[in-house]
């Protein structure tokens, strides 16, 4: 067992880890709790790009959901004062469904994935996801939906100066 | 054993069922947002692995754009969200039924 295979169990685990903190932390309900560990469970995630050759990505990731995005979320968590969280008891019945339902669907996964082999009978990886190489994709085979992307942000921009406005008619 | 395409496929196979599991008994509005974008990530990291060991490129193009999109939505969701908050004081699901019969 090589550095990358022992480094993929830790960055795995701590992803798995951090992201169970996320939605049931045993010592804290405060939301700002879930955010921290959502960043945690982010800047592993991007570790395991790094992992799979996905460097660029890795750092798109880094910068763009932990930086922007959470610090979106955390200015929210501010913006809205919630206290009362911690004072509400969780539904016994939502709980139980909730299990009940996603250990289903963990089985259908799992079992579809021991089933299938998808690894099997592949080749080597080779692929390098260096910025450029994946610069020079967006900007010919992926022009216009690059385009249309940048026209769905100015998009949401407009859409989120409108929507807090103080006075939302 | 060498850590092939199912390693990841199955970390990412329980972290969305973590975010599925998140959105289903959390609730918060703002916890299960993070919730969602957990379940946004396990996608990326199905679609990067799949990338990395079929020598093509497009998957990692995929999720750029999939970042991008949940960037947007992030910002568009919690605009609505700190809305909701100003006309009901609250961001509880329990608290919005008027929809309900």
């Amino acid at each position: 067992m090589g550095l990358p295979d022992i480094l993929f169990y830790v960055f795995a685990f701590l992803t798995l880890l951090c992201g169970v903190l996320v939605i049931a932390n045993p010592f804290s309900r405060n939301p700002v709790t879930s955010a921290m560990f959502l960043v945690l469970t982010i800047i592993s995630m991007a570790g395991l790009f790094v992992l799979l050759h996905a460097f660029f990505l890795a750092a798109v990731q880094i910068l763009v959901y932990a930086g922007a995005v959470m610090v979106l979320f955390l200015f929210v968590i501010m913006l809205l004062d919630l206290k009362e969280e911690e004072r509400r008891r969780v539904k016994k019945f939502g709980l139980v469904a909730g299990l009940v339902s996603v250990g289903a669907i963990v089985t259908i996964f799992l079992k579809v994935l021991l089933a299938s082999k998808p690894g099997a009978d592949l080749p080597v990886p080779m692929l390098e996801g260096e910025p450029a190489a994946l610069g020079k994709l967006l900007f010919t085979q992926y022009l216009l939906p690059f385009e249309v992307v940048s026209v769905l942000l100015l998009v949401a921009m407009v859409g989120v100066i409108l929507l807090s406005k103080k006075d939302l008619k | 054993m060498n850590i092939g395409l199912e390693h990841y496929l199955v970390v990412s196979a329980l972290l969305f069922s973590l975010g599925l599991l998140g959105v289903i008994t959390r609730r918060n509005l703002l916890v299960m947002y993070m919730s969602l974008e957990l379940m946004l990530n396990a996608a990326n990291l199905a679609l990067v692995s799949f990338s990395r060991f079929n020598n093509n490129l497009n998957g990692q193009i995929l999720v750029f754009f999939i970042i991008t999109v949940a960037a947007a939505e992030v910002a568009v969701g919690l605009a609505l969200i700190v809305a909701l908050y100003r006309k009901r004081q609250t961001a509880h699901v329990e608290d919005l039924t008027t929809m309900k019969l």
